[in-house]
Order: C-alpha cells, then sequence, then structure tokens
C-alpha cells in the first residue's frame, strides 16, 4: 500500500463526510487563518515601514529640544519618541507645530551649537538637515487649488530625507543666503496647478495661517506617501504635499532664530544609533547643562525602525499564541472525530486484516487521513489567512506582502498536527483484534 | 502428498486460568489435500467459527500444530499471520465486507495492494477475476450499486486475487436467497473444477455441505464426524 494509495483513500473518506471533514477542519482552518492572516499583515508592515524608513534614511539621527517637564512621560520606547518627533518636526503634523508654545530664543538649537557639534564629531557627521515648519497652507491662482505644507529646509534636506528631483534643482546655499523666495514642490502638487505645461519658472501664490507670498517655482520632487502620514492621507484631491522654501525665509516668517529639531546625517557605515546617544549627551552636557526647562533628545531611525520591527514580531508571537490555542482545539477536534471515524469503520479495519494489511499497514492508512484532514485545514486557512492579511493590509494602505516563511511553516505544523492527533485513534485502530472487528456490528 | 491443511491436536481455550475458562476446541485432527472442496458443519456453539478463526489464521491455536502450505502458523508473529493471510487465504464472508466507496476492481485489487503488486499487474489480475465470476461488466460499480449476489461474486474474486493456497468461506450464501445462493455456490465449483482450488466452507447447512467432496461435523470442539460428499452442485436446483 503505497502513500499515494493511502492519500486518494483519504480523499475519498473526506468527500464522503465532507459536512464532518469541513467542521473537523475549522478549529485548524482558524488557528492556521489567524496566525497567516497576522504574519501577513505584519510582513506587509515591516517590509513597506523599512522600504519607506530606508527612503527617509536609516542614517539619520533627529535631534529635539525637549520641555523637562515632559521627562516623566518619556520612556525608552523610541515609538513614544517618534511620537513626540512626528508632533515637533513632522511635516504632515505641521499643522500641530503651529499650536506649540513658543518657545524662548535662547533655549532652541542654535546655529552656533550646530557647528560645534559638526566639529566635535566631524568624522561621523555627513550632514546636518534643519527644518522650519511654517504651516499647513494651500495655494490657488483662482481657478486651480491644492493643499500644501510650507517647510523652511537647509540645502541638506533633500539628502537628509532622500528628496528626489524630477525636474529642476533643489534648494542651493545661495537661495538660502540671498533670501531668495523660492520653491521646490511635489509634482502632484505641479500637475494639479499647471496640468502639463512646464511648471519651472512659474509663480505660486501660497497662504497659509500666518504667512501668504508669492514664490518661483526652482524645482520639482516625486513625491513620496510618508510612513508617519499614511493612515490619515485622504483622497487624491485633497493630498497634502510638501513645498520646500530657503530656511533663511522660513526663519523671518516664523521669527525663530534657532531649531526645536534638527536632522544630522552620519556618514555611511558609522553606527547610528550610538551616535544618537553620544550626541544627546554631548548637547546636554555642553549646552544644555544650565538649562531649567530644556533638553536635547536623540534618536536614530534605524533604532525607531528596529523598534516597530520589535513592536511587530511581539504581536505577532502574541497572536500567534492565541493560534496555537485554535490549533490544539483543533488538534482535539481531528482526535476526536478520527476515533468515531474508526469505530465507524471496525469491520472495515477487519476486513483489510483478513485480507493481509499489517498493523503497520492500518496505522499508516489512518495517520495518513488524520494528516489530510489536518493539512487540507492548513491550506484553507492559509488561503483564508492570505485573503484576510491582504485586506488588512491594504486598508491600513500598504501594499499586502504574504510571508512566505509563515506559509511554509503553517503547512508544516499542519502535518504535524495531523500526525500528533492522528497516531493515537490510528494506533488504536492498528491494534485492533481482527476477529473482534470483523464481528462488529 | 503433503496435506495443504494439517491440524494437529488443535485446542483452544479461552480465559485460561479464571473461573470461567472453557475449551473451544479440544483436540482436531483433520487434514486436507490440495484441491479438496471440503465443508465444515456444525451447530452455533460447536466451534466451527473458532476453527475457522485459526485455519484463518486470524487466531492461534492454544495447543496443538497448524501446518498451511507447508508453514507452521503456530509459530508466527502478528505481522508475519498478516503475510499468511494475505498470501496463502482469500477469505469470503456470510456479509461480504466489501469496503465501501471502493470500486469493484479496486477491491479486488485490495490484497494484491497489500502484497506490494505493481499497480498494473493488479488491474489486469483484478479484471480477469471479475471477468471468472461474471462480473467483467461491473468493474467500476461501488458496493452500494450492487445486488448481493454481485458482492459476493467480487468477494470471491477479491479471495482469489493473491491466487492462495485455499479459500476460506465462512456461510457464503448465509445473506443470500436460495437461487442467489446457488448462483454463489456454482462459482465455488467452478474454481474447484477449473482452477483445482482447495475450499473450505464453513456452514451449519447440511444441504449446502452435501454438494462438497468431504464433509466434517462438529459438536462441542471435537470432530463428531467425517463423510463423503457428492462433490457436485445439488440437484434440487
Amino acid at each position: 500500500m503505497s502513500i499515494i494509495e493511502n492519500i486518494r483513500l483519504a480523499f475519498s473518506s473526506l468527500i464522503a463526510n465532507k459536512m464532518r471533514a469541513v467542521l473537523t477542519m475549522l478549529g485548524i482552518i482558524i488557528g492556521i487563518g489567524s496566525v497567516i492572516g497576522i504574519m501577513t499583515m505584519g510582513n506587509s508592515l515591516s517590509g513597506y515601514m523599512s522600504s519607506s524608513m530606508q527612503s527617509l534614511g536609516t542614517n539619520n539621527v533627529t535631534i529635539y529640544l525637549q520641555d523637562k517637564t515632559d521627562e516623566e512621560e518619556r520612556t525608552e520606547n523610541g515609538f513614544a519618541q517618534a511620537q513626540s518627533y512626528g508632533a515637533s518636526t513632522g511635516a504632515a503634523m505641521s499643522a500641530e507645530g503651529a499650536t506649540q508654545p513658543v518657545i524662548p530664543e535662547e533655549d532652541l538649537i542654535s546655529s552656533e551649537m550646530l557647528a560645534q557639534v559638526r566639529e566635535e564629531f566631524g568624522d561621523v557627521i555627513d550632514f546636518i538637515s534643519i527644518t522650519d515648519t511654517v504651516g499647513s497652507g494651500s495655494t490657488t491662482d483662482g481657478k486651480k487649488y491644492a493643499n500644501l505644507s510650507l517647510l523652511g529646509v537647509s540645502t541638506d534636506y533633500a539628502q537628509a530625507n532622500s528628496v528626489e528631483m524630477q525636474a529642476g534643482r533643489f534648494l542651493s546655499s545661495r537661495d538660502i543666503d540671498g533670501n531668495r523666495k523660492v520653491a521646490v514642490v511635489s509634482e502632484k502638487l505641479a500637475e494639479s496647478m499647471f496640468g502639463t505645461s512646464d511648471p519651472l519658472g512659474q509663480q505660486i501664490f501660497i497662504t497659509t495661517e500666518a504667512h501668504s507670498g508669492v514664490y518661483t517655482i526652482i524645482g520639482v520632487y516625486w513625491y513620496k506617501a510618508d510612513v508617519m502620514s499614511q493612515g490619515v492621507q485622504s483622497s487624491e484631491k485633497n493630498l497634502s504635499t510638501n513645498v520646500y522654501i530657503p530656511l533663511s525665509i522660513a526663519n523671518m516668517i516664523t521669527g525663530n532664530n534657532g531649531n526645536q529639531s534638527v536632522t544630522i546625517v552620519t556618514k555611511p557605515g558609522s553606527d547610528s544609533i550610538a551616535f544618537a546617544t553620544e550626541v544627546e549627551q554631548y548637547f546636554n552636557d555642553v549646552f544644555y547643562a544650565r538649562n531649567q526647562d530644556y533638553q536635547i533628545s536623540a534618536f536614530s531611525m534605524e533604532d525607531m525602525m528596529q523598534t516597530m520591527v520589535d513592536l511587530m514580531a511581539t504581536l505577532e508571537i502574541a497572536i500567534s499564541a492565541i493560534a496555537a490555542i485554535s490549533l490544539l482545539v483543533g488538534g482535539i477536534g481531528v482526535m476526536n472525530i478520527m476515533l468515531v471515524s474508526i469505530t465507524e469503520r471496525t469491520r472495515e479495519i477487519g476486513t483489510r486484516k483478513a485480507l493481509g494489511a499489517t498493523n503497520g499497514e492500518i496505522r499508516m492508512q489512518f495517520i495518513v487521513e488524520a494528516i489530510i484532514i489536518c493539512l487540507t485545514g492548513g491550506l484553507i486557512g492559509i488561503g483564508l489567512g492570505v485573503l484576510i492579511g491582504a485586506a488588512g493590509a491594504s486598508l491600513l494602505g500598504f501594499p499586502a506582502n504574504p510571508s512566505l516563511f509563515a506559509i511554509l511553516l503553517a503547512t508544516g505544523f499542519s502535518t504535524v498536527i495531523g500526525l500528533f492527533f492522528g497516531y493515537y485513534p490510528a494506533n488504536k485502530a492498528a491494534k485492533m483484534d481482527p476477529i473482534e472487528a470483523l464481528r462488529y456490528e | 502428498m503433503n496435506p495443504i491443511i494439517d491440524l494437529q491436536g488443535i485446542t483452544k481455550k479461552y480465559f485460561i486460568g479464571q473461573t470461567n475458562e472453557f475449551s473451544a476446541l479440544n483436540g482436531i485432527n483433520v487434514k486436507i489435500p490440495e484441491g479438496e472442496f471440503v465443508s465444515i458443519i456444525g451447530e452455533s456453539g460447536s466451534g466451527k467459527s473458532t476453527l475457522m478463526n485459526i485455519i484463518g489464521a486470524l487466531d492461534r491455536p492454544t495447543d496443538g500444530r497448524y501446518v498451511l502450505d507447508g508453514l507452521n502458523v503456530g509459530d508466527e508473529n502478528d505481522h508475519e499471520l498478516s503475510g499468511v493471510r494475505n498470501r496463502k487465504i482469500g477469505f469470503v464472508f456470510q456479509t461480504f465486507n466489501l469496503i465501501p466507496r471502493m470500486s469493484a476492481l479496486r477491491n479486488v485489487e485490495l490484497p494484491m495492494a497489500y502484497a506490494k503488486v505493481s499497480r498494473q499487474e493488479r488491474s489486469t489480475r483484478a479484471r480477469e477475476l471479475l471477468e471468472l465470476v461474471g462480473m467483467g461488466d461491473r468493474l467500476s460499480h461501488q458496493p452500494n450499486e450492487l445486488s448481493g449476489g454481485q458482492k459476493q461474486r467480487v468477494a470471491i474474486a477479491r479471495a482469489m486475487a493473491n491466487n492462495p493456497a485455499i479459500v476460506l468461506a465462512d456461510e457464503p450464501t448465509g445473506a443470500l436467497d436460495t437461487a442467489t445462493g446457488h448462483l454463489v455456490m456454482d462459482i465455488f465449483h467452478k474454481l474447484h473444477k477449473e482452477e483445482g482450488k482447495t475450499i473450505v466452507l464453513i456452514t451449519h447447512s447440511p444441504e449446502l455441505a452435501a454438494e462438497t467432496q468431504r464433509i466434517i461435523a462438529l459438536r462441542d470442539g471435537v470432530v463428531i464426524n467425517e463423510r463423503e460428499g457428492s462433490g457436485v452442485r445439488g440437484q434440487s436446483a
């Protein structure tokens, strides 16, 4: 009796009892389905996150001013730091930035401090990107209209944030030093304002809460959805993209003579996590040692990314633990139905033994049947899980990315469940006395 | 010539050493030469089922020697007994015992599958056997699509699958009406005459036993009578 014949036999007995087979599989389907679902979602999230973080730059270390009274709320969790980062500099949350309390000029991170830091850590720092958020607003020419966030940035911003140019150029130091009223806009904004005509050299009128002015477009960059703003992003029409203007202009509008946050890009190959700790220490020792109200915090993108991935992994473990219980219950269900099936088929077992089946062959037949039940359930669960995971991922707005590892693991695990919970009933069948079994009514 | 079945002083006891110990068989000595059509007859409780189980290698005697086709069956372990049943014995049951949801062809192939005969060979032989019992046109029918007589003919074909030393038939007509029973008996006669099969028929019916060449009558676990039979299908048909 070959394995293939046993598999064929198992399927024919499943088909003979379709309803029972499906109900038996349900526990396995739910268990495997939920693991695959969450793994697909997790894999999609982490895949999306690392690719979008990569574009933000894993070499980035953000330092930001922190109110000392907030200290108690501060945790070691990078996620919390990321949130405060988002609140203080995140372009997507710039509206919030406008409502922040005014910080005294002497407490801000000054360009003198940055110059000193650059000198101190010259071998690690590649460049320093400074951002001054003006606020969210819009541009219109009377007929057409586009939402935007107005950001004053330094020349290094493009590199620090992997801004890729479609046309024209990014802001230069001459734009900043010369206080030129020039702007770099997204291709989305250019498209909605100018259609197919060349936006370079065109003038746009920008209005925010605190400011309005006319800027000349010198460059167009490719818009990329921001990981931070992903969930909040509304329809294409209302899409808000960043408009970059020289930092000097922004400082004039906001009246800031220093910065609440700065992005330092470390040189490739350097340890940005360690650098974040060092630079935080340096700032607090050298510049903020006697400051009553503020201190500096720093975190690296790499660290934050790691934290997010770790968080997802923890979530996966938690869901997997719940799924394991479902699989245990499912496995017991399989064992139960196998015991019922064996009792029902006692006479068949007796006949097979009379025809020359060895105990081993009978055992194998029923183990294969249990494995087929579990494997079929597992495969249905995988299909269902991938669908749920993909639906969940697309609902949250990132591309679905089923985890091949999880699928293989689930397939293997289903087989093991079948083997484990099928063994006892199969062994019971194998040990039946043929005389008793043949006489069974 | 050595007999194909040689039972020497076979006893079978149950509940040995307990207060309800009893003997089903008390020293059976029977020799059946190759090619004989023999019947074992007895009332219920006579020990004929126990004897059938021993002849069929489903059970071992408590005492005595059972040599089947030169093999001492009493010495075999469970695994080896499976092999003996598979290759040396063809069972025909009162209740047919076809495996449900398997076609007639696959049912006949089953003993060959356990004997690890190649798929091709199995199929060819199963077809031949089904032709032999007149079921050549019902190859792909499932047991629930066959009448009792048809089922029993498939079961006989299955019993012949591995060309066994003996065909052991336990009340093969017990679940059939008289006419169908006669048709089934015709097949046994055909197998005996044309194929030279050794056939052991277990029955409680004296009429059926009379058709065989030799009748061994059991009572209380001993052979009480042995006589010649006609060896031909009864004139009652």
